[in-house]
């Protein structure tokens, strides 16, 4: 499904990533871990098309394209979703007309038929009981005034709405309680389907001891220093990332 | 973020759909302003004599004044020797139903979206039509009149219902007021005038369309609405110009009288030609609309649409005179291009217990210049007045201005008048979001832009309300890609 080779890039000359490799298949759960300023959001931020960073280097493909050819909104068309560490606000825009605007936009460059209204209702109450996200909150602006939980849910609700084929989680950890973090990990758990790939980027292991990855990679320096299954991630729970570090130095 | 900048350009430079030119005859008188032309105006409308003498006095006022200088709006000076201060479409003496008018003008009016027929029944709302000087058509006179309510346009009120006329005309904008408003009163052309009577609760919703056509006039409308005691109404008005090189002054006087327990709410949607991205052409809107609160309890709220103009200068005020009356002002201007606005409000509380609301919402873009300006005044005997402005700027792109100027002079010490400003950016963050979520650049901005102005839209009537909001997205529309 994704096939990263060799990525270099850089924002304001300089150097974020150096030389990323990294093969994504469809049922796969791939974790990114590793310290600080390694370069992981830069990493979901360049899959997903953000603005701001020169890629000097390398090749991604998704489902055959060069995804980096693709503007930002022709990659959501196309499937790739990124849940954001710091979700936006976006005061005066309903978050219910917004996910269904989203929605459409989607579904049109697709060719298919925008979701009529009463399935879509039907859909959003569902999927919002499942990520325990007060009803209320529909009827708000996106994001505005909601606490840190509230926006890391409506992140969730969005991705099981839009049903991704290639879901980027940056950082969805961050800043949630056990109770939060367990209800968000159960959100993500209901979209893993045989033809889905998650990409859950995280500093804590605690994440994966709900969201089971496949595959757990450390990233250190803009490089992927250790790939590993998920006892990796209980390793480097242990241990920190200080052996690895030194390990790659050497 | 240079490149966002450059890409928000061309998103909202539009193209603006309402210049056309209407090829119809007209009777322009030449340009120029003298006693003579005053007296033709007056002439050609029938008027009564006081109405003649009223005028001239406002002239000869008009003369000895300045014009003002204190907007933050740049422009060469207007020539007002240079402009025609009558224009009225050639048409049969007598008006006695639609059909009679010229097809040229409903024409006019149906590209413009305002049928002037039935259809317009089923909506709800009658209609006057201005073009140029002349009021060509009001519709549903009929129906409002079994209601008691009187819509016709001001050069038949001065005729037909000139008691009310007098006793209210210029008691809420005397001559005196302002540059402008003196010129209005010495040459007005014609306008709209609306009379609810005790109780009666105006049945449909009333709405002025105007149109300038004629090269090198100038429009001159006055409307005055009069709610007696315990009345209601809601009227709109929408306001379009084709594209000219030259610059046209348009100077409206608006009074609105809200008696005991009367409401009265003023909606306007103005998209005036703007100019273009030299800023050549346009039309320079110099507008004084004031609402009086003479009743207890009595309410006035306006709401506004700003869109258009090369030059906008408009402070449509209440006076809240009556105990615990009510003023609201409700307002989203939008300047792209070279568009300057200086807008806003005044709150005059004179009696106990009134309270006022402002919401400004401006937005400004390319080189757009947008001032908030607004005056809350609570007087000595205003007990308990209460106001509360919020007042909000949004910028697109790196090169336009917000500037905000709060006046508060407060005389009594138990009032409370607060004040809230902010200013923010459309942020590439955001635009990433809802890209990201599939939605264009386009429709990102202009759903940004939408939630911004949502507690305005929220204010108008319905039929206004998606009207207002197309406008907006047809302004934000562009060549992307």
């Amino acid at each position: 499904m994704l096939s990263i080779k060799n990525l270099c890039a850089s924002v304001d000359g300089k150097a974020i990533l150096n030389g990323i490799n990294l093969e994504v298949k469809a049922d796969e759960v791939h974790a990114i871990m590793g310290p600080n300023g390694s370069g992981k959001s830069t990493l979901a931020h360049i899959l997903s098309g953000r603005g701001g960073y020169t890629v000097s280097d390398g090749e991604v493909h998704y489902f055959g394209q060069n995804l980096l050819d693709l503007e930002t909104e022709e990659r959501a068309h196309k499937g790739v979703f990124l849940a954001m560490q710091y979700p936006v606000e976006l005061p005066g825009v309903n978050n219910m007309t917004f996910l269904r605007e989203s929605m459409n936009a989607i579904r049109k460059a697709r060719g298919e038929a925008e979701i009529d209204a009463v399935s879509f209702m039907k859909r959003v109450r569902h999927r919002a009981k499942q990520v325990k996200l007060d009803e209320k909150l529909l009827k708000r602006s996106v994001n505005a005034g909601f606490s840190g939980g509230e926006k890391k849910r409506n992140e969730i609700l969005q991705m099981m709405m839009l049903e991704p084929q290639l879901a980027i989680l940056d950082e969805t950890d961050s800043g949630l309680d056990i109770d939060a973090l367990r209800t968000i990990a159960d959100g993500v758990n209901l979209l893993r389907s045989p033809d889905r790939a998650l990409i859950v980027v995280t500093h804590y292991q605690r994440l994966l001891d709900y969201i089971e990855p496949d595959f757990v990679h450390v990233l250190a320096s803009g490089r992927i220093i250790r790939s590993g299954g998920k006892e990796l991630a209980l390793e480097l729970e242990e241990k920190g990332y200080e052996w690895l570090l030194e390990g790659a130095a050497a | 973020m240079d490149l966002v900048d450059s890409k928000m350009e061309t998103l909202i430079r539009s193209d603006y759909a309402e210049g056309f030119v209407t090829q119809i005859e007209s009777d322009t008188l030449p340009p120029g302003l003298d006693e003579s032309v005053i007296r033709i105006i007056s002439s050609r409308k029938q008027e009564p004599e006081w109405m003649l003498e009223k005028r001239l006095a406002a002239y000869q006022y008009w003369l000895k004044m300045q014009e003002p200088n204190w907007a933050t709006i740049r422009h060469p000076p207007i020539d007002f020797n240079g402009i025609s201060y009558y224009s009225s479409p050639k048409k049969k003496p007598q008006l006695g139903s639609m059909d009679e008018v010229d097809p040229e003008l409903l024409a006019t009016y149906e590209k413009l979206g305002i049928p002037l027929d039935e259809q317009k029944a089923l909506a709800g709302v009658a209609v006057d039509a201005v073009f140029d000087s002349v009021s060509v058509a009001t519709t549903f006179r009929e129906s409002l009149a079994e209601a008691g309510v009187i819509f016709c346009s001001m050069s038949e009120a001065v005729r037909e219902y000139p008691a009310l006329v007098q006793q209210y005309m210029g008691t809420v904008v005397p001559h005196k007021d302002n540059f402008f408003a003196a010129l209005n009163s010495a040459v007005f052309s014609d306008g709209t005038f609306v009379y609810i009577p005790r109780g009666v609760k105006c049945p449909m919703e009333l709405s002025t369309y105007f149109r300038i056509n004629e090269a090198s006039t100038g429009q001159f409308e006055r409307t005055l609405i009069i709610a007696e005691e315990g009345s209601q109404v809601s009227y709109l008005e929408g306001c379009t110009a084709p594209m000219r090189d030259e610059n046209q002054l348009h100077a409206a006087v608006v009074e609105l009288v809200a008696l005991e327990d009367a409401k009265i709410k003023y909606s306007t949607v103005q998209n005036w030609y703007p100019g273009d991205n030299q800023g050549r052409g346009g039309i320079y809107n110099f507008v004084t609309k004031r609402g009086d609160c003479r009743g207890d309890r009595s309410h006035i709220s306006w709401t506004q649409v700003e869109t258009g103009s090369a030059v906008t200068w408009k402070y449509p005020s209440c006076i809240l005179r009556g105990k615990n009356s009510v003023g609201e002002f409700y307002s989203v201007a939008v300047t792209k291009g070279l568009q300057q606005a200086d807008t806003g409000t005044k709150m005059i509380h004179i009696g106990e217990n009134s309270r006022s609301t402002i919401v400004s919402k401006g937005i400004s873009s390319v080189q757009g210049s947008n001032a908030y300006r607004g005056l809350v005044r609570v007087a000595a005997k205003a007990e308990n007045a209460r106001n509360h402005t919020q007042c909000d700027s949004l910028l697109i792109g790196d090169q336009c201005a917000a500037h905000t100027f709060p006046y508060i002079e407060v005389k009594n010490p138990t009032a409370r008048v607060e004040h809230e400003a902010t200013t923010s950016k459309v942020s590439e963050d955001q635009l990433f979001y809802c890209r990201q979520r599939g939605l264009t650049e386009e429709n990102a901005v202009s759903m940004i832009v939408n939630g911004f102005c949502k507690e305005v839209f929220n204010e108008l009537p319905m039929e206004f309300a998606v009207e207002a909001q197309k406008l907006l997205a047809v302004s934000l529309e562009g060549a992307v890609g």
